[in-house]
C-alpha cells in the first residue's frame, strides 16, 4: 500500500468512527446498537487472529476460545483485584494468552491435520475446566462484577490494529514463510523455512490477539460464565464458522463474516431456534460448493478498487 | 493389599470398592466402546472424524423412545428398529454431506461434520422438544449379588448387548466378504476400487454399522439414566472419540479397549471425589495420548513418502 | 583432501525397517562438476537426495559439504549451507504466484525483523524491493520473466519445472540437486534445459547433481556419473566408461540377457 491509499483508508476509518459517535449522540443509534458494533469488533479480532493460524499457516486449530478465555479471565482478575489500568489489562491479557499459545503450539505442532485439531480442541476444553475449578475467578458461578471499560472506540481501534498488524505480517517475508508452510511444508523446509518456528509463531500471535479480544469482551459483558458456549468448544466452533464462511486466507472475508454473523443473530433474535438450523445448513452448503469459504484468498484493497473503476493497471500487491 | 475401613454398619474393604467401581466403570466403558467403534470404523475407512456421530447416538435413543412408547414394541424389537433407523440416517448423512467432499481438504470435511452435528441437534430440539424425556422402564430394576459386589440388571443388559454386538461385528469384519472389503478399502481405497469393490457401498455399510452400534448405545444409556434430551450426544460423543484415539483410531479392537479404559478412568475420578473434573478426564487423557503416543495404544505408525 | 564446496558422502546407509534402501554408498563430488545419479527405478536415487537434504533419516554413514557435517541435520539447516533441490513430483506452492514462490526462497537471507515488517519501516521496503528484483532475475534466467504474476499451479508442466529450478536458485546454492528435471519434456525443452544447467555451472559456479532417466541428456551433459542399483553404488566414472560397464548394462537390462 502506498502513502496515498494509506491516507485514504485512514480517513475512511476515522470517518466511520466519527459517524458512529455522531449517530449515537443524535439518538439515531441506541446504546444497544453501539454495543452490537463493539461486539462486531471483538469478533473481527477473533476471526482475523484465527485466520492467521488456520487460513494463512494452514494449521488446524479449533481451540481458539481457550486463548480468548485466558485473556478474558486474566484481565478481569487484574482489573477487579488490582484496579489495573485497562490498556495494561488488554496487553496483559494478550500476552498471557500468547504464552498459552506458545505452550499449546510447541507440543501440539508435532501433530498433523485431524490430530492437531483434536489436540487444540482438547486444550481449549482443559483451559475451560481449569477456569471452572478456579475459585479465584468465580469457579462454576462465573466471574461477575467486571467493570465496563470497553468502549466502542477502544474495540474499534483494537480491531483496526489487529487487522493492520496481521495484514502487514502476511505481506512480509514472515507471512510468506507461513504461506509456504501451508502450501507444502516439505518444500518450505527445503527452502530454508523452519516450519515449526513459523507454526508456533502464528499460534502465538493468533493467541495474543484472541486474548486481547477476550479482555475487551469480559469488560463489555461484565460477567463471564465458564460454559462451552462462552469459552469452550462451542465458542471455538462459532469463531471457526465465521472464519470458514468468510474465507480462509482472506482478511477481508473474515471482517465481513464477523460483522454479518454478529449482526444477523441479533436481527433474528425472535427466530433463535431457526437460526440454529439455518446456520448449519448454510455452513454445509458453503462447504459443498466453495470449501475454502466465500472470499478465500481474495483481499479487498483500494488499489484493486481503483483498477475496477479506472480500468488501468494498478500496482497491485496482492499475495 | 487389604485395608479395612470400618464404616457404620458394613465393613467395606478397599478392594471391594475398587472391584465395584471397576464393574461400574466397565459398564460405562462398554457404552463408550460401542460409540467409539463407529468413530474408528469411519476414520479407518475415509479418514474422517465424524463429529455428528454423537448425535446419531442421541437419535438412536429417541428412535428407541418412540418405538417403545408409540409403537408399543418390547425392548429388543425396539432396539432393532432404532438401530435400523439410525443406520439409515448415517447412510443419508454420508451420501449428502460427506461423499461430495471426498476429495476436498480435511478442514472442509471437518467443518461439514460439525455443521451436520449442529443441524441434527437443532432439528432434534425442534422436533422432539428441548426438555428431558423420561425413558420408559422396559425392565424392573433389580440388583444381582455376585459375591461381595453387585450388579444391576441394567448393567448386565449393557454388558450383554455390548458384548453381543461386538462379537457380531467381529464376525462380520473377520469372516464375511463385506468385512474383507471393508478392511481392503481402509487399507487402500484405490486398490480396492481396482479390485472391483464397490467402494461407495462399503463406505455406506460402514456408516450404517457404526450408526447402528451408536443407536444401541443410546438406548442402553437412555434406559440406564431414565432420560434423554437432544444434547445428550455431545459429551459422550466427544469422550467416545477420545476413547477411539486412546485405543488407536482406525483400529477396531482399539476402540473397545479405549472405551473400557475411558469408562473405568472416568468412574475412578468421580469416585475419588471430584465430579466437576469428570469431563476433564477425557481431555486430559486426550492430551497425554496425543503428546506421547498419538497413534494410540494399538495403533501403528505411518511413514510419509517424499 | 577436502576442498571447499565439495560434497563427501561416506558409507551412507538408509534403512526403512528391514529394507536397506541405500547401502554403503560412497562418493565425492568436486566443485562445479556436472554429475548424474542414475540407475533403474527403485535403486534408491531419490532416497540419497532425501538423505542429503535432511528429508529422511540416515541410519549410518556421514554426509559433509564444504567441510561441514550435515548428516541428519534438519532440512532448513541444510538449505542454509548451500544445498538446494527440486523434487521428482514438482512441489511448487500451487496457490501462490510464481513471484511469491521465488520470494519465499529468499527467506534465509532476510535481514529485517518482525517489527520492521509490521511497521513497514524503510528497511523493510528496501529489502522487499531487493527480494523482488532478485526473484525477477532468477525468472529471467529460466526464461519465465513474463509469468511472474501467474498462479504457480496454473502453469504447464514444463514451465512449473523451470519455476522450481528458479526457486532453488534463489537460495544462492553451491550445490543443486535436480530430481528428474527433464521428466515429461520433449527433445527441444530438454535441450533448453541442458543449456540452462550448463549456464548455471559456467556462470553461477554451481555444482549440479541430477537424477535422470533421459540417457541422451545424461550422456551429453554429465561429466561424471554414479550408478545405483538396489541401493548399492555399482559404478562411477565418466559417461563413456559407464556406458561400456558390464555391471551397469546388467542392472538396467535385468541380467537375464547375459
Amino acid at each position: 500500500m502506498n502513502k496515498l491509499t494509506s491516507l485514504i483508508s485512514g480517513a475512511i476509518l476515522l470517518f466511520i468512527y466519527l459517524l458512529v459517535q455522531l449517530l449515537e449522540r443524535q439518538g439515531i443509534l441506541l446504546a444497544y446498537h453501539v454495543q452490537i458494533l463493539s461486539l462486531c469488533c471483538i469478533n473481527i479480532i477473533l476471526v482475523v487472529s484465527l485466520n492467521l493460524i488456520n487460513g494463512f499457516t494452514g494449521q488446524f486449530s479449533i481451540g481458539h476460545a481457550g486463548f480468548f478465555a485466558i485473556g478474558a479471565y486474566a484481565s478481569a482478575y487484574l482489573t477487579v483485584t488490582w484496579q489495573v489500568p485497562f490498556i495494561f489489562a488488554i496487553i496483559c491479557g494478550g500476552i498471557l494468552a500468547g504464552i498459552a499459545g506458545l505452550a499449546v503450539g510447541l507440543p501440539a505442532l508435532r501433530l498433523r491435520g485431524d490430530y492437531l485439531a483434536i489436540a487444540t480442541l482438547g486444550f481449549g476444553e482443559i483451559i475451560r475446566v481449569i477456569i471452572l475449578n478456579t475459585d479465584a475467578v468465580g469457579g462454576a458461578r462465573g466471574f461477575s462484577g467486571i467493570p465496563k471499560y470497553t468502549t466502542f472506540g477502544l474495540a474499534y481501534l483494537t480491531a483496526i490494529i489487529t487487522v493492520v498488524v496481521i495484514r502487514n505480517f502476511v505481506n512480509s517475508d514472515y507471512g510468506r514463510a507461513c504461506l509456504a508452510v501451508r502450501e507444502d511444508e516439505i518444500a518450505a523446509e527445503s527452502l530454508g523455512v523452519n516450519s515449526t518456528y513459523f507454526k508456533v509463531l502464528a499460534f502465538t500471535i493468533g493467541a495474543f490477539f484472541a486474548g486481547a479480544a477476550g479482555t475487551l469482551f469480559s469488560h463489555y459483558l461484565q460477567y463471564m460464565a465458564p460454559t462451552p458456549s462462552q469459552i469452550g468448544f462451542v465458542k471455538s466452533i462459532d469463531i471457526l464458522i465465521m472464519l470458514v464462511l468468510g474465507g480462509l486466507g482472506s482478511i477481508t472475508g473474515s471482517v465481513i463474516a464477523a460483522i454479518v454473523l454478529t449482526v444477523i443473530p441479533e436481527l433474528l433474535r425472535g427466530f433463535a431456534e431457526y437460526r440454529m438450523i439455518i446456520y448449519p445448513i448454510l455452513l454445509i452448503l458453503v462447504m459443498l460448493y466453495r470449501p475454502s469459504g466465500l472470499l478465500a484468498g481474495q483481499e479487498f484493497s483500494l488499489a484493486s478498487l481503483a483498477q475496477l473503476f479506472k480500468g488501468a493497471k494498478a500496482h497491485g500487491n496482492h499475495s | 493389599m487389604t485395608k479395612s475401613i470400618p464404616l457404620e454398619g458394613d465393613a467395606m474393604a478397599w478392594h471391594i470398592i475398587a472391584l465395584q467401581q471397576l464393574i461400574n466403570g466397565l459398564a460405562l466403558g462398554s457404552v463408550y466402546a460401542l460409540i467409539a467403534l463407529g468413530y474408528t470404523m469411519v476414520y479407518g475407512i475415509i479418514r474422517l472424524i465424524n463429529f455428528a456421530h454423537g448425535d446419531i447416538y442421541m437419535l438412536g435413543a429417541y428412535f428407541g423412545f418412540y418405538a417403545i412408547t408409540m409403537l408399543k414394541l418390547p425392548l429388543v424389537p425396539a432396539m432393532i428398529v432404532s438401530m435400523a433407523a439410525a443406520a439409515v440416517v448415517g447412510v443419508l448423512l454420508e451420501r449428502i454431506a460427506y461423499k461430495p467432499l471426498r476429495n476436498s481438504s480435511r478442514i472442509a470435511v471437518l467443518i461439514t461434520a460439525i455443521g451436520a452435528s449442529l443441524l441434527l441437534q437443532s432439528t432434534a430440539q425442534l422436533v422432539f422438544g428441548a426438555s428431558f424425556k423420561p425413558f420408559p422402564q422396559a425392565m424392573a430394576f433389580r440388583r444381582i449379588q455376585l459375591g461381595p459386589v453387585f450388579m444391576t440388571n441394567r448393567q448386565l443388559l449393557i454388558f450383554g448387548v455390548a458384548v453381543l454386538l461386538m462379537v457380531i461385528l467381529h464376525v462380520i469384519v473377520q469372516y464375511t466378504k463385506l468385512g474383507k472389503a471393508m478392511r481392503a478399502v481402509s487399507m487402500d481405497k484405490e486398490a480396492a476400487l481396482l479390485m472391483g469393490i464397490n467402494v461407495d457401498r462399503i463406505i455406506s455399510a460402514t456408516f450404517a454399522i457404526g450408526s447402528a452400534l451408536a443407536a444401541a448405545a443410546g438406548i442402553l444409556v437412555g434406559m440406564y439414566y431414565n432420560r434423554i434430551d437432544p444434547y445428550m450426544g455431545m459429551m459422550p460423543g466427544l469422550k467416545a472419540f477420545v476413547a477411539a484415539v486412546l485405543g488407536g483410531i482406525g483400529v477396531v479392537p482399539g476402540a473397545v479397549l479405549g472405551g473400557l479404559l475411558m469408562g473405568v478412568a472416568e468412574n475412578m475420578v468421580v469416585t475419588l471425589g471430584s465430579s466437576t473434573l469428570r469431563d476433564a478426564v477425557a481431555f486430559a487423557i486426550l492430551i497425554v495420548v496425543l503428546l506421547f503416543r498419538p497413534n494410540g495404544l494399538l495403533g501403528k505408525k505411518g511413514i510419509e513418502k517424499v | 583432501m577436502a576442498t571447499t564446496a565439495e560434497l563427501m558422502v561416506d558409507n551412507l546407509c538408509v534403512q526403512f525397517g528391514g529394507l536397506k534402501a541405500v547401502d554403503q554408498v560412497c562418493f565425492s563430488l568436486k566443485p562445479q562438476t556436472l554429475a548424474g545419479l542414475i540407475g533403474p527405478n527403485g535403486a534408491g536415487k531419490t532416497t540419497v537426495f532425501n538423505a542429503l537434504t535432511g528429508l529422511c533419516p540416515v541410519s549410518s554413514g556421514q554426509i559433509s559439504f564444504c567441510e561441514k557435517q550435515l548428516t541428519n541435520e534438519p532440512p532448513h539447516t541444510i538449505a542454509r549451507h548451500g544445498i538446494a533441490r527440486t523434487f521428482q513430483n514438482i512441489r511448487l506452492f500451487n496457490n501462490l504466484t510464481v513471484l511469491d514462490n521465488l520470494r519465499i526462497a529468499y527467506h534465509q537471507n532476510r535481514q529485517y525483523s518482525l517489527l520492521c515488517g509490521i511497521f513497514r519501516s524503510p528497511r523493510f521496503k528496501r529489502e522487499e524491493a531487493q527480494i523482488t528484483a532478485k526473484a525477477r532475475e532468477a525468472l529471467d534466467l529460466v526464461g519465465l520473466a513474463d509469468k511472474s504474476e501467474h498462479i504457480a499451479g496454473s502453469l504447464p508442466y514444463g514451465e512449473q519445472r523451470r519455476v522450481e529450478i528458479a526457486r532453488a536458485l534463489m537460495l544462492s546454492p553451491k550445490l543443486l540437486l535436480l530430481d528428474e528435471p527433464a521428466a515429461g519434456m520433449n527433445p527441444q525443452e530438454t535441450q533448453t534445459l541442458l543449456e540452462l544447467i550448463r549456464k548455471l555451472r559456467d556462470e553461477l559456479k554451481i555444482t549440479v547433481l541430477l537424477i535422470e532417466h533421459d540417457m541422451k541428456l545424461v550422456m551429453n551433459l554429465c561429466e561424471e556419473l554414479f550408478v545405483l542399483d538396489y541401493g548399492h553404488l555399482i559404478a562411477k566414472g565418466d559417461p563413456k566408461s559407464i556406458q561400456s560397464n558390464e555391471r551397469v548394462v546388467e542392472a538396467y537390462l535385468g541380467g537375464s540377457w547375459a
